[in-house]
């Protein structure tokens, strides 16, 4: 009941605060843009692909932390009445995502539905586009709690925030790569296959690519990939993987905010 | 009613409580008092949850404290630094701790009129001025007629009138047979509210007594020179302590060295006394 009533209130803040505003619009923009250089529904979901992997990851970790460093003091006041730290700890879990997701949904979604783009074969991808959208945005806000809660000092919490998203939007790519390079006499599929897996940022791009069915692009590995996602199982498990990387920074958040000292 | 016994927190390395011993009866304004990180705060917040003690017992009420949530329905809680979401207006602040709450019956608004914050209700929580937040926040903590109150520095940044006002509000809820548990760094104001003075040094109580006792005791008229009175006794006391214990531990050295010369050792005292 005090959740509900926590979100409530939580979303009455942060619908008036400028950066959603802002996150919404950014969206909205894009999506309108693409549409209006003369894209069709299925170009401008590819553009907008892209343009997600990169920045729900950080926007969903740099603001999550923030949020939470500028609720110290709310917090303190909130856990002085009779509430429970669990339930307040799901309101503002839920109080920042619930938000964040609707903003990016409605900054496509929108555009997309007066530009006509809903009602033609694009409809499923551009929702299988939000569906990652949202999944990026849970993960990386629950990564973003852990980091806060862990770490006192607002500075080192939002460094650590910004060096996590590099390594999973740009750096990990590249290691990879270098390990395909190194070990390139060796049958290297299914490995590869495992270390994308150990990437939220990988896992959504590849379940966004064999959705469009644009796999060929990535020449061999594409077709392994295809093999192996493609199929129930492979869809099952990287699904399954995904909310892993949901539910274990979540967990640990929700363990350190029951334990921590206000 | 507060009872604490044996407390321990420390952060890390840092011993901030040492085994708190104290019993807070009702209707007393009780202020704890000490310098700057003395552990003050950490009590206080031990006492509301939002500190998890080490060891030792807190029971509020008759309720032992245990990651319960309830008790804290007959506490009102006036923070050194208040901060509410950024963008809801006063009222709804207001009317969001009275949701949580769930609306008890006879909800105690008397400090919106008496520090005029009529004007201020519509107005969002970033554009007010500290002063204003600190009156939202000492709105909040009375709000619900609460048996117990802690207020942490709460005339800090309050004008003259509201501060007045506040102290006003404190000594009639006291009247009331409410408990009221303060902090401030401003003595005259203790003096002038409290019954009874807890003293926090280094994480113990160094002295705990009614504010009478402090003044006839010490013979001094102000509680800034009483408490700094009854701190150098206590540290004079803590010295002869000392002294005294390191005298036996001469003598005992001596029988020692007795003994060795005796047994033809050449003592070792001498360049020590």
């Amino acid at each position: 009941m005090n959740t509900l009533k926590i979100i409530k209130y939580q979303l009455q803040d942060v619908i008036r605060s400028r950066w959603i505003i802002f996150y919404t619009l950014f969206f909205w923009l894009i999506t309108d843009a693409l549409f209006r250089f003369g894209g069709s529904g299925e170009h401008v979901i590819l553009s907008l692909m892209n343009v997600v992997l990169i920045v729900i990851p950080l926007v969903s970790i740099v603001l999550g932390a923030m949020y939470l460093y500028n609720s110290r003091e709310y917090i303190e006041l909130l856990l002085s009445q009779p509430i429970t730290r669990s339930s307040l700890f799901s309101g503002l879990y839920a109080g920042l995502t619930i938000p964040l997701a609707s903003g990016f949904a409605l900054g496509i979604l929108v555009p997309f539905a007066y530009h006509g783009g809903l009602t033609s074969e694009a409809a499923a991808g551009v929702l299988f586009l939000v569906f990652v959208g949202i999944l990026l945005t849970v993960v990386f806000t629950a990564l973003a709690f852990s980091i806060a809660l862990r770490f006192e000092d607002k500075i080192k919490g939002l460094g650590l925030s910004l060096v996590l998203w590099l390594f999973f939007a740009v750096i990990y790519d590249g290691l990879i790569l270098f390990i395909i390079f190194l070990f390139s006499y060796y049958p290297l599929q299914n490995p590869v296959i495992a270390l994308t897996m150990l990437n939220p940022v990988d896992l959504a791009r590849i379940l966004l690519m064999l959705n469009f069915d644009i796999s060929a692009l990535m020449g061999f590995t594409g077709a392994v990939f295809q093999r192996f996602f493609g199929s129930g199982f492979g869809m099952a498990v990287s699904l399954g993987v995904m909310l892993l990387w949901l539910a274990i920074p979540l967990s640990v958040a929700f363990r350190v905010f029951l334990r921590k000292d206000f | 009613m507060i009872t604490i016994s044996n407390l321990q927190k420390s952060y890390g390395r840092l011993n901030v409580l040492k085994s708190i011993e104290l019993e807070i009866g009702d209707g007393a304004v009780t202020a704890v008092l000490g310098p700057n990180g003395a552990g003050k705060t950490t009590l206080i917040k031990a006492i509301l949850g939002l500190v998890k003690p080490d060891s030792g017992s807190i029971h509020v009420n008759g309720t032992r404290l245990n990651g319960n949530s309830e008790y804290r329905r007959d506490i009102g809680y006036m923070p050194q630094t208040a901060r509410y979401p950024e963008n809801l207006t006063v009222q709804e602040i207001i009317d969001m701790v009275k949701d949580i709450r769930g609306n008890g019956p006879g909800t105690d608004e008397e400090l919106i009129g008496s520090f005029r914050l009529g004007s201020e209700l519509g107005k969002k929580f970033k554009t007010l001025s500290g002063g204003n937040r600190q009156k939202v926040s000492a709105v909040v903590a009375f709000l619900f007629n609460p048996g117990i109150i802690f207020l942490d520095e709460p005339t800090a940044g309050l004008d003259p009138i509201s501060s007045s006002k506040l102290k006003d509000k404190i000594i009639a809820e006291r009247e009331k047979g409410k408990t009221v548990i303060l902090t401030s760094h401003i003595l005259s104001e203790v003096q002038e509210l409290a019954d009874r003075v807890v003293y926090i040094l280094e994480g113990r109580i160094a002295f705990d007594k009614p504010m009478q006792y402090l003044l006839d005791h010490t013979g001094e008229t102000t509680l800034e020179r009483a408490v700094a009175q009854m701190i150098q006794r206590s540290e004079s006391l803590q010295a002869d302590e000392k002294e005294s214990a390191t005298q036996v531990n001469n003598e005992k050295a001596t029988h020692f060295t007795n003994g060795r010369e005796a047994a033809g050792v050449k003592p070792a005292t001498e360049a020590n006394a």
